[in-house]
């Protein structure tokens, strides 16, 4: 019980009636690798959190070194000797490397040494084989780069435990393997390393152990070294998939109506984050996209429906290539619906009335307009009876959408999106925060549009909600389809070596 | 009931004028002259003498339109200060058209100074719009900014190439009459342009109210993303909003010239660009109320004039009071409607008050 090291147990973690963690033992020795694998929601983050000292755990404790410590806070982590490195770096651009490794800085005094503090810092690189100029802006550096900045504020901050969120979601590829000697080098030199990842290449080139977590669970903790990526796979899906499938006609059509080749596009911070992604939906098919959040799911939906400008490929709609069509264009000519992730930041005006927020996708035709005039009367009717069909329970219509909950507010942009009788339906994340009930009718009315014959787009990050819907599923990992599979051949081994980013021929 | 309170919440800006009143009655008390005589000169002379409500008109066409200028960007999330600058603009670029075109009719002549001056005023207003929508310069900083080029622009033309000879002051030749804006009251100076600031207030709440471009306009200002989701383009439309602006703006500052002082005098604005984002506020964003606001600031500007030789004030009393009405409206304008917490409330009310009714005796040990 004296090891050197960090030692969880039996922490646990409720918010509200979700149990995000439940009794989670963990040992990471003093200058290991340690990985956390799991799907979303598995509680990785959670846990981290609570050894960043961000939550308090309900339940458990924490041993450092041996001696149970309670971290009540990010300071009081930094003086254990624990930092962190959250997924988005949180450097400040305009600022040379020192300035950002010194900003926040605890013991100084009114005299600030740059000078001092750079070499020092120089210093302390060297020693870990970094090279990287002190002085230099952040804004100039590449990705990689600004990791290592990253990396060094906590080692000049003396942390012997360093925390990896996803650390190699940012990187580009070429910098993968830059990365990994990284973490050889800082274990070499006694650091403790925890990173969480879900790809699973990584934690077999660079980790020592694993903890893979399920559900808030612990579900497996084993060795590396011996244990084949495809078992690690099996074990982060865990379930052996249970098919609840929805009752569905067979596909009426084998019309090919959406064609995407080599689709490139990139994320808001610049990186390629699709880096060419092919697949073709048919009439009346639910195309599933799986994987892990942040894997370029945002970016292809973005981009199918316009709102993100792609850099390469095609996509392709009964033939017609429609690569270059403006939001507008798509929206009305080609018959592009969209259910974005973001309920209230994108997919609707939560200070407009209910009867406003129906008429947001086709206010400029009939029946909400006629010429440049609003046809408010004739508006307030359609969403009335939208709000009749899709049992969408509001006081009036006049009502502003902020006070709809969630499940009513996603059912209205259904309606809105559906029964302008769309040719493709693009669906992100189209159950997150709603309760059963809601997400019933959410299937409902997809499984009803594709019996229309609609080409339908499905991504979620929820595994059961794809595997009971979809025809096909796709699945992506670092801005690729690792697969395309159906329903009935997913298993878990499957689909975890996939969503691990584990080409299909390596597992088979 | 809570219809009855959320009217007293629609009135705030009212509430916030009397009381803004109130203190400065007690500001004039302080200077050692009767508030009630005070008032009565201010209100009396801008609103209920012939001569003092045409001097209140004649103040209302710019701040109006400066006030509109404001109103319709702010309502699309974009913050003109630069209305201002567009008032200078519309009067350099009308005054040239008037002075410069050749001969011609007035009919023809007359809206072409017009269009000149909006048009003037609209390029100030698309230089921010641009830079906003396609290099994402905050737009406040760029129309301050344009405001001091318009000012000295004006100021180097009126004191140089198109300086009248011999003027002791900075100004132009004088517009000849026959382009004059007709006067809507006689022997006074109070000329066509408030009629068109109100018609143009009319005009921009049936679009925002009525019209697919308005309906749109209103969405970029509420939730841009979503804007941009429905297939709206945002960018364009912004570039768009702002020229319409900067074009009022300029309306402003071209009837400034042609229906009131008739020539291009440097300095011409004392500011009017401002008041209008007073009136942006004491209107709350409405285009219909606008006329009201613009038409009480006007009064009180010219009031206070009135007040001030009528019973001997300090003008900077006048200021106080001025700058009181503004501080307390956009306070008042803090206080937000919560219809659920007044529902509770009321809802509370009630429960006591059939308590007490039904006899405490009853259930004296209580609920809670």
């Amino acid at each position: 019980m004296t090891a050197q090291g960090l030692r969880l147990e039996k922490i646990s973690k409720t918010f509200g009636d979700f149990k995000a963690l439940d009794g989670v033992d963990m040992t990471v020795p003093q200058g290991t690798v340690h990985a956390i694998l799991g799907e979303n929601g598995a509680g990785k983050t959670t846990l981290m959190n609570i050894l960043y000292g961000l939550y308090q755990p309900d339940g458990g404790r924490i041993l450092i070194d041996g001696v149970p410590q309670r971290i009540t806070s990010p300071r009081r982590a930094m003086e254990l000797g624990i930092g962190m490195i959250h997924q988005h770096l949180m450097l400040v651009e305009t600022l040379t490397v020192v300035e950002n490794v010194v900003l926040g800085l605890l013991g100084q005094g009114m005299r600030l040494s740059l000078a001092e503090h750079a070499r020092k810092l120089e210093a302390l690189a060297k020693s870990f084989g970094f090279d990287i100029d002190p002085h230099q802006e952040v804004w100039k550096l590449p990705m990689g780069m600004r990791q290592r900045v990253e990396i060094l504020k906590v080692l000049y901050r003396d942390a012997n435990l360093i925390i990896l969120d996803e650390p190699t979601s940012v990187l580009a590829p070429s910098e993968v393997e830059g990365f990994l000697e990284g973490l050889r080098r800082l274990r070499a030199a006694g650091k403790t390393i925890i990173f969480i990842s879900h790809k699973l290449d990584e934690v077999a080139a660079v980790a020592d152990r694993v903890t893979v977590l399920r559900r808030g669970a612990v579900s497996a903790d084993l060795a590396v070294a011996g244990t084949p990526p495809s078992e690690m796979a099996r074990m982060m899906v865990g379930r052996d998939v249970v098919l609840t499938t929805l009752e569905k006609v067979p596909s009426k059509s084998d019309e090919v109506l959406v064609r995407i080749r080599d689709l490139k596009a990139r994320d808001n911070r610049g990186n390629q984050a699709l880096k060419g992604v092919s697949f073709d939906i048919r009439a009346g098919e639910i195309l599933g996209v799986a994987g892990v959040d942040g894997n370029g799911q945002a970016e292809l939906a973005e981009a199918l429906t316009g709102l993100r400008q792609a850099e390469d490929g095609t996509v392709e709609l009964s033939g017609e290539d429609v690569s270059a069509a403006s939001v507008y264009e798509r929206r009305h000519r080609l018959g592009i619906s969209f259910v974005p992730e973001d309920r209230h930041g994108t997919g609707l005006v939560l200070d407009l009335p209910v009867y406003q927020n129906a008429m947001i996708r086709d206010f400029r035709e009939a029946p909400f307009s006629s010429g440049p005039m609003l046809r408010t009367a004739s508006a307030r009717k359609v969403a009335e009876d939208w709000v009749n069909r899709y049992d969408v329970r509001l006081q009036s219509v006049e009502q502003p959408i902020r006070f709809l909950s969630g499940g009513n507010q996603q059912k209205l942009i259904f309606a809105r999106e559906v029964e302008c009788r769309p040719r493709l339906l693009v669906i992100m994340q189209p159950c997150k925060g709603l309760d059963v009930g809601a997400i019933e009718a959410v299937h409902r009315t997809v499984l009803a549009e594709r019996e229309r014959g609609t080409a339908i787009l499905y991504i979620s990050t929820e595994l059961e909600h794809i595997l009971s819907v979809c025809d096909r599923v796709a699945v992506m990992c670092a801005g690729r389809i690792t697969g395309i599979i159906s329903p009935e051949e997913a298993t878990s081994e499957r689909i975890g070596a996939l969503i691990g980013g584990l080409e299909e021929e390596k597992v088979a | 009931m809570l219809r009855a309170i959320q009217g007293i919440y629609m009135l705030r800006p009212v509430w916030a004028v009397l009381l803004s009143l109130l203190v400065g009655a007690g500001l004039i008390a302080i200077a050692g002259v009767n508030p009630g005589e005070a008032y009565a000169a201010l209100f009396g002379g801008a609103f209920l003498d012939y001569y003092g409500l045409a001097s209140t008109l004649a103040k209302m066409s710019p701040i109006l339109l400066a006030g509109l200028a404001v109103i319709i960007p702010l309502r699309v999330g974009l913050l003109n200060i630069g209305a201002e600058g567009q008032i200078y603009m519309g009067g350099l670029f009308s005054s040239m058209a008037a002075l410069l075109l050749p001969e011609m009719s007035p009919f023809v002549l007359v809206p072409l100074c017009v269009l000149a001056g909006a048009v003037g005023g609209g390029l100030w207003g698309l230089i921010p719009g641009y830079l906003k929508a396609y290099r994402g310069i905050n737009e406040v900083i760029i129309t301050i900014l344009l405001n001091f080029i318009a000012i000295n622009l004006v100021s180097y033309v009126a004191g140089g190439p198109m300086m009248q000879e011999g003027a002791p002051y900075p100004y132009s030749e004088e517009i000849r009459e026959g382009l004059w804006l007709p006067y809507i009251m006689p022997q006074t100076d109070a000329h066509l342009g408030v009629v068109v600031g109100i018609a143009l207030c009319v005009v921009a709440w049936f679009v925002f109210r009525f019209t697919t471009v308005g309906f749109g306009l209103g969405m970029i200002g509420k939730n841009p993303a979503a804007a941009t989701y429905s297939g709206i383009r945002v960018r364009r439309n912004l570039v768009a909003v702002m020229f319409v602006a900067g074009a009022i703006g300029g309306l402003a500052g071209t009837f400034e010239v042609l229906g009131l002082k008739h020539r291009l005098y440097h300095l011409f604005s004392p500011g009017y660009g401002f008041d209008g984002i007073v009136v942006a506020f004491l209107a709350q964003l409405s285009p219909l109320m606008a006329p009201v606001a613009a038409f009480f600031l006007s009064g009180l500007k010219v009031g206070g004039l009135i007040m001030q030789r009528a019973v001997g004030l300090e003008s900077t009393v006048v200021e106080a009071i001025q700058g009181l009405v503004i501080i307390f409206v956009a306070a008042s304008l803090a206080f937000r409607f919560d219809r659920g917490n007044w529902r509770r409330f009321l809802e509370r009310r009630r429960l006591l008050d059939t308590g007490l009714a039904g006899g405490i005796t009853n259930n004296s040990g209580g609920k809670s």
